[in-house]
């Protein structure tokens, strides 16, 4: 039987198990929307803008490990999924994004809302089709998920021309998938894994490293194993949050520019690094040419063009983090590093994470009291400024896939769409966004596709009314001249919930914060709570940019 | 240093975009870029001339490998492969001594003369690129009219080939 080329790319989601996608209509793909309209086993989620469709597409997918789908028309449709295409890329998210396109013999015309999607979109995805011909439909599909979720994970764009959706061929699925000149290593080399572990015995002052690999990769328990054996104390990235629980002695939380200060004295003198699945962003390394300037590298990550971009490895290994720490795990012997351990033990007590927590309501304890009343079981979804660093610093994570952060892109808007996809792809888990009044504006459009759906999300808004990232480097840096950092106009936040038909609570004072938060949980609704925070506060510790990272301001 | 990269690729639209575009984000300067069809059906083989910092470059071919549409990659070393380059040499010829004077350079070069009149004589070599800059500059005096030179292809010595060698850096 024949089925036309809207009706295979249903069929496709079907046969991958998609049960959720995100997405917005217009003209170029309104016959696939046809289909949709009468297929019972595919939700479809309408949000409010595109680029909301692509950030909850990549929210779900990092809550629940499958592939994000996401679709669109052709021309805006396409352009608004660009910042999420290239938010999912930089952060190695699985995602899968259909875009209409104007029939082929438009194609190349400046046809009406045509833009050359495909193009646009090279250097943001990991691959991209266009469809010209109806029969090559499914298995480009079959090919669009096989590579977005092996390997490691990246954004795939499949460009639908209107004539291809409605052509008509004869189905059927592809069973096997080969794509020549794509073929990821999986298992690391055993021989390099050897010495690895040698030269993990000869350490006096190791360090692991933990990245958002480990979280891709499954490989949390592997990551424990291993540190617990050697005793090896472990810092992680922002993506590598909750790939190792921060409550865990052996944990030194974050590094980097607004890392712990113990974590950044650690990497400072370590002699052995072990990088898994990190690529040593420059928000990490701080100045190159001093970040463990003492240190042996261990590198292994599935990805061989991260080995030795920024930092050299001297032992690379290429693979799959789970399988290769599962070998290495098997190889390596226990040790203690007593002494080590004690000078972190000592860097802790004295230079633990602090704020003055006086009698105002302080950004940093809105999160330790978020942290408190979840018990630390939220699933924290993040925007992209001071509040992101707090979320990171001052909420302690324990499981993989509950801390959800744009972090190499730092997309503004991400939080709002990415929560939405959270909690749909975990409806049973509380999913707490925590935004800025900055952020939060960059995608409120999706107040209607939360609400709309009866979604339970809590979002925290940290209120300083300012863009609070730009304002501190200002003050910093810039002899404090706020350039169009002071967010005047903004709205009454809580009076825009309602609006939207939501429930929202403004807490300015400390004693109002518990309360608050308490009927936020009880709730079972979404609910905003609008903290109004001081004006200016700083993220310490914080590295400068150009210095190393035992550099840091805010350490005493 | 000078690189001759060559690349094996799906014969693909969009492709000779993504490759060259991976250069130009890192500042590289492409000098020369042949493509052509190979052996194999749907499967074309570029060869990129680039200069720049060798870390850079591996990075590069890192990122080359990288494209789904990319089969392989190598960087050619000059002492272990044979490369070419074809070049057409438009010259003004006005007068007869001068015209002698070409056909006794074209022969030392074995080049051939391909295309004749009063004014101009076309000139077509094949060589390494050392050997067609060399017949160039010694044209030059005569007054140059058009040169188009192909750009440079290279095959590995004996009987290794591209297909056989490993991707880089697995």
């Amino acid at each position: 039987m024949k089925l036309s080329g809207a009706k295979i790319v249903i069929e496709c989601l079907k046969k991958e198990g998609v049960k959720i996608i995100f997405g917005y209509p217009g003209g170029a793909i309104m016959p696939v929307y046809d289909v949709l309209y009468s297929e019972p086993s595919i939700r479809h989620i309408l949000t409010r803008h595109e680029q909301g469709a692509a950030h909850a597409a990549d929210g779900y997918a990092r809550a629940t490990g499958r592939v994000g789908v996401c679709i669109a028309t052709s021309g805006p449709g396409a352009t608004n999924l660009v910042t999420g295409l290239a938010n999912a890329y930089l952060d190695s998210v699985p995602l899968v994004a259909f875009t209409g396109q104007v029939p082929t013999h438009l194609i190349g015309t400046d046809a009406f809302q045509e833009v050359y999607s495909s193009g646009i979109t090279s250097s943001i995805t990991k691959n991209n089709y266009v469809v010209r011909k109806v029969e090559d439909l499914a298995d480009i599909i079959k090919q669009a998920f096989y590579i977005a979720k092996t390997g490691r994970p990246g954004p795939v764009l499949v460009d639908l021309p209107k004539d291809i959706q409605l052509a008509q061929t004869n189905f059927e699925y592809p069973k096997k998938v080969n794509v020549i000149g794509y073929n990821p290593t999986y298992n690391g080399h055993i021989k390099q894994i050897k010495v690895a572990a040698q030269n993990i015995a000869e350490a006096k002052r190791p360090i692991i490293l933990a990245g958002g690999g480990v979280i891709i990769s499954d490989a949390s328990s592997e990551l424990r194993d291993l540190a617990l054996k050697t005793n090896i104390p472990v810092t992680t990235t922002l993506m590598g949050l909750g790939s190792f629980p921060e409550t865990h002695p052996l944990s030194l939380g974050m590094l980097g520019m607004h890392g712990t200060p113990y974590a950044n004295y650690a990497i400072s003198v370590a002699d052995l690094i072990i990088a898994l699945g990190a690529r040593f962003d420059d928000r990490i390394t701080g100045k190159l040419a001093d970040f463990g300037s003492q240190a042996k590298v261990i590198h292994i990550d599935i990805d061989p063009a991260e080995i030795g971009k920024n930092v050299s490895a001297d032992i690379p290994i290429v693979g799959d983090l789970k399988k290769v720490l599962k070998r290495l795990n098997e190889v390596v012997d226990k040790k203690e590093n007593m002494e080590w351990l004690e000078t972190i033990e000592d860097w802790k007590r004295k230079y633990p994470l602090k704020y003055d927590n006086n009698e105002e309501l302080k950004p940093q304890f809105v999160i330790e009291k978020v942290y408190e009343i979840t018990k630390g079981k939220a699933v924290i979804v993040t925007d992209v400024g001071q509040h992101q660093m707090w979320a990171a610093q001052y909420y302690q994570y324990t499981t993989p896939r509950t801390f959800i952060s744009s972090a190499g892109l730092g997309t503004m808007g991400y939080g709002l769409p990415a929560a939405i996809g959270a909690k749909i792809g975990c409806p049973e888990k509380k999913v707490v966004c925590i935004s800025g009044d900055g952020s939060f504006q960059m995608n409120l459009q999706e107040l209607a596709t939360a609400i709309g759906h009866n979604l339970n999300i809590i979002v925290i808004i940290i209120n300083n009314s300012y863009l609070g990232m730009v304002r501190q480097w200002q003050e910093l840096f810039f002899d404090k001249r706020y350039a169009a950092t002071n967010l005047v106009g903004n709205p009454d936040f809580v009076k825009l919930v309602e609006a939207y038909g939501g429930t929202a609570i403004r807490v300015s004072k400390k004693q109002e914060l518990y309360p608050a938060l308490t009927e936020a949980l009880s709730l079972n609704k979404f609910v905003l709570i609008d903290c109004l925070v001081p004006g200016e506060e700083n993220v310490f510790p914080m590295v400068p940019p150009g210095s190393s990272v035992s550099e840091m301001l805010g350490v005493d | 240093m000078r690189h001759t990269i060559a690349v094996l690729v799906k014969d693909y639209p969009g492709i000779l975009a993504k490759v060259a575009s991976l250069f130009t984000r890192r500042g590289f300067n492409i000098e020369s870029l042949a493509v052509g069809h190979t052996e194999k059906t749907g499967i074309s083989r570029m060869t990129i001339v680039v200069e720049g910092d060798e870390r850079v470059l591996e990075q590069i071919t890192k990122q080359l490998n990288k494209l789904i549409d990319v089969i392989k990659v190598r960087d050619l070393q000059f002492q272990n492969s044979v490369e070419r380059e074809l070049a057409l040499i438009k010259v003004n010829t006005n007068s007869l001594p001068i015209r002698s004077e070409i056909i006794q350079m074209v022969d030392i070069f074995r080049a051939k003369i391909i295309d004749v009149n009063n004014q101009i004589m076309t000139i077509e070599t094949t060589g390494t690129e050392d050997k067609v800059n060399a017949l160039i500059e010694l044209l030059r005096p005569f007054g140059l009219k058009e040169v188009v030179r192909t750009g440079k292809i290279a095959l590995s010595r004996g009987s290794r080939d591209i297909s056989t060698s490993k991707k880089q850096d697995e």
